[in-house]
């Protein structure tokens, strides 16, 4: 929700009003990659709020700082990913999957209770790294600038008929900048005509 | 009718909404024949312009005829008058709109208390942009309701095509007023930072003023040749340095005159660092503008030049080099642009063969269109320069 719907800015009343939704700029990848974001401060916040209740039912004890690092690490990774710069944000939410995966895989060997729990995680965080990975190629299909057509070349739009060089000081011969845009003036200008 | 419409960050959606009628007596409903994207439609596809609300109609560079006419703007006003639409509504009568200053009319924002609050005393309603200039629906539909529109309108002739005129409306005057404000003399040296459609403007702007050498700076190279066609010489601040440039063009001087047409948006890169802090800070809302143009030009303008500014800043900078700027007694001219200010005089210079606005057209789309056609531009693909919608 935007921050404007609690300022209670509203719209005037004769203005038009939205009768039915049309397609949208937003693609596929896009939505994914705010969902991605809006799951990161999530989990952000259950890291950095709950590390010793994570930490128990992985078995982990003893890595509670950790855990409250990688939740500060799922927050700055958020932000960028629900900014126009997303892929930014995946990229780093994909290398923090790699560091998840790692410490999460520790949790994995047989002397573990929880290790039923681990394997649960361990699969979870997999699943959300390939959703990240998609994500991530797919936001850089849509909006890499070389999709499209090939480079051009624009160099023969002058917007000047007469050309660049008949063009120049051109307007000077019925313009002038007028008085309240002068920022220059010369001390010869400023000295009083001298008496003849 | 159908519009683009701002549903929320990069959400612009084709969609159908009611018919605008006649509100008040001044008022004209006005048919779209065109319609364009500008750059800085982009900040709000960015969500970065405070006060947009879902279900806001986009545009505001937009010309058509006229369809229906109040009772008070029956004397200029008449049905069928092709027209093209300034993005500033003025009232024409105000203190500021008889001074000229047209983008700060005193009597157009219709939530005026906002603005006032939010820039210290109001300026002009504006289409198709922020509730803290208005939040007037914008032109990017098949019709638009004209407030004011005895004194919000550019009249202009038939046997002239859409692509030559419509750019009246905004980035043409807009990039004239960057090079006026600038104070252009024959024989500077001006420096133009940025080649995106207003970028375009002013340097031809600046030759027709009389600019003896204009340098316009971006990094990609489709807007580069489009600079250099107009007898531009171009940095590439991604292949080299462009302090080192520019004072290697001046003879160590540096630009008599620098126009910042990017604004708020600079593009972020590992060489220039302070780009990347600045994103970061914004990310963060601890920063709503990246001003690594301002800096920039602060520090390569000529003791005593001219900064001109012209790319659209939305609130707060950091790390601004005033030290350098008031040592080196620079003087520093800035607005939104003061568009019925310039319109005769440029509809003339147009008509006249002087300057023809429709090389910077590189897209031309139907409206249905421009949800695709927002990320293509802002994604800088496809070689797109210039988004020209028609309904």
């Amino acid at each position: 929700m935007p921050l404007t719907n609690l300022t209670g800015i509203t719209r005037s009343k004769g203005d038009p009003r939205v009768e039915e939704k049309g397609p949208s700029s937003l693609t596929a990848p896009d939505r994914l990659a705010r969902a991605l974001g809006w799951f990161s401060i999530g989990l952000g916040v259950a890291e950095l709020v709950a590390p010793h209740r994570i930490a128990r039912s992985l078995g982990l004890e003893g890595s509670e700082e950790l855990i409250r690092a990688y939740g500060l690490r799922e927050l700055a990774s958020a932000v960028p990913t629900l900014s126009f710069d997303k892929q930014v944000g995946l990229a780093a939410r994909i290398g923090g999957d790699a560091l998840d995966l790692a410490t999460l895989a520790t949790a994995l060997h047989p002397g573990n209770p929880k290790r039923g729990n681990a394997a649960l995680a361990f699969a979870a965080v997999a699943g959300i790294t390939l959703l990240d990975i998609l994500a991530y190629a797919g936001v850089q299909a849509a909006h890499h600038r070389d999709r499209g057509s090939a480079r051009r070349d624009y160099s023969s739009r002058s917007g000047l008929p007469r050309g660049p060089e008949a063009s120049r000081g051109l307007a000077r011969e019925d313009f002038d900048i007028p008085s309240d845009y002068r920022a220059e003036g010369t001390v010869a200008a400023a000295l009083p005509a001298p008496a003849a | 009718m159908k519009a683009l419409v701002w549903h929320g960050k990069e959400d612009i959606r084709y969609d159908t909404v009611s018919d605008p009628s006649i509100e008040s007596p001044r008022d004209a409903i006005i048919k779209v024949t065109s319609c364009a994207i500008c750059g800085s439609d982009l900040h709000l596809f960015h969500n970065l312009v405070p006060a947009m609300l879902p279900g806001d109609i986009m545009g505001h560079e937009t010309m058509g005829e006229v369809v229906e006419v109040g009772s008070a703007a029956k004397g200029s006003l008449q049905k069928g008058d092709r027209v093209v639409i300034p993005f500033t509504i003025q009232c024409g009568e105000c203190d500021q709109c008889r001074r000229g200053n047209f983008s700060v009319c005193q009597r157009t924002n219709r939530k005026g208390a906002l603005g006032d609050k939010a820039f210290g005393h109001r300026t002009a309603g504006l289409f198709g942009y922020t509730h803290l200039t208005g939040g007037y629906p914008g032109g990017q539909a098949e019709y638009l309701r004209v407030p004011f529109a005895d004194t919000t309108h550019i009249k202009v002739p038939d046997g002239i095509d859409d692509e030559k005129l419509l750019f009246l409306s905004d980035i043409l005057p807009t990039g004239w007023q960057a090079a006026v404000q600038a104070d252009i003399q024959p024989g500077d040296t001006v420096a133009v930072w940025g080649c995106g459609p207003v970028g375009q403007m002013t340097i031809r702007s600046a030759i027709l003023l009389g600019a003896e050498q204009v340098i316009a700076i971006d990094h990609l190279p489709e807007r580069l040749s489009m600079a250099a066609a107009a007898g531009a010489i171009t940095i590439d601040f991604t292949q080299e340095s462009v302090v080192e440039r520019l004072n290697e063009l001046t003879g160590g001087e540096g630009p008599h005159k620098c126009i910042d047409a990017v604004g708020t948006e600079a593009h972020v890169n590992l060489g220039q660092p302070d780009t990347l802090l600045d994103r970061a800070k914004q990310m963060l809302i601890q920063e709503n503008d990246r001003p690594h143009v301002l800096r920039e030009m602060i520090y390569v303008c000529r003791p005593g030049g001219v900064i001109s500014i012209i790319g659209v800043y939305l609130g707060l900078v950091d790390k601004m080099p005033m030290g350098q700027a008031m040592n080196k007694g620079l003087t520093f001219r800035m607005a939104q642009a003061h568009v019925p200010r310039w319109t005769g005089d440029l509809l003339r210079r147009i008509e006249d063969g002087q300057i023809d606005p429709s090389f910077v057209i590189t897209h031309k789309v139907d409206l249905s269109q421009g949800p695709e056609m927002y990320a293509t531009f802002r994604d800088k693909a496809d070689g797109c320069i210039k988004v020209m919608l028609q309904p």
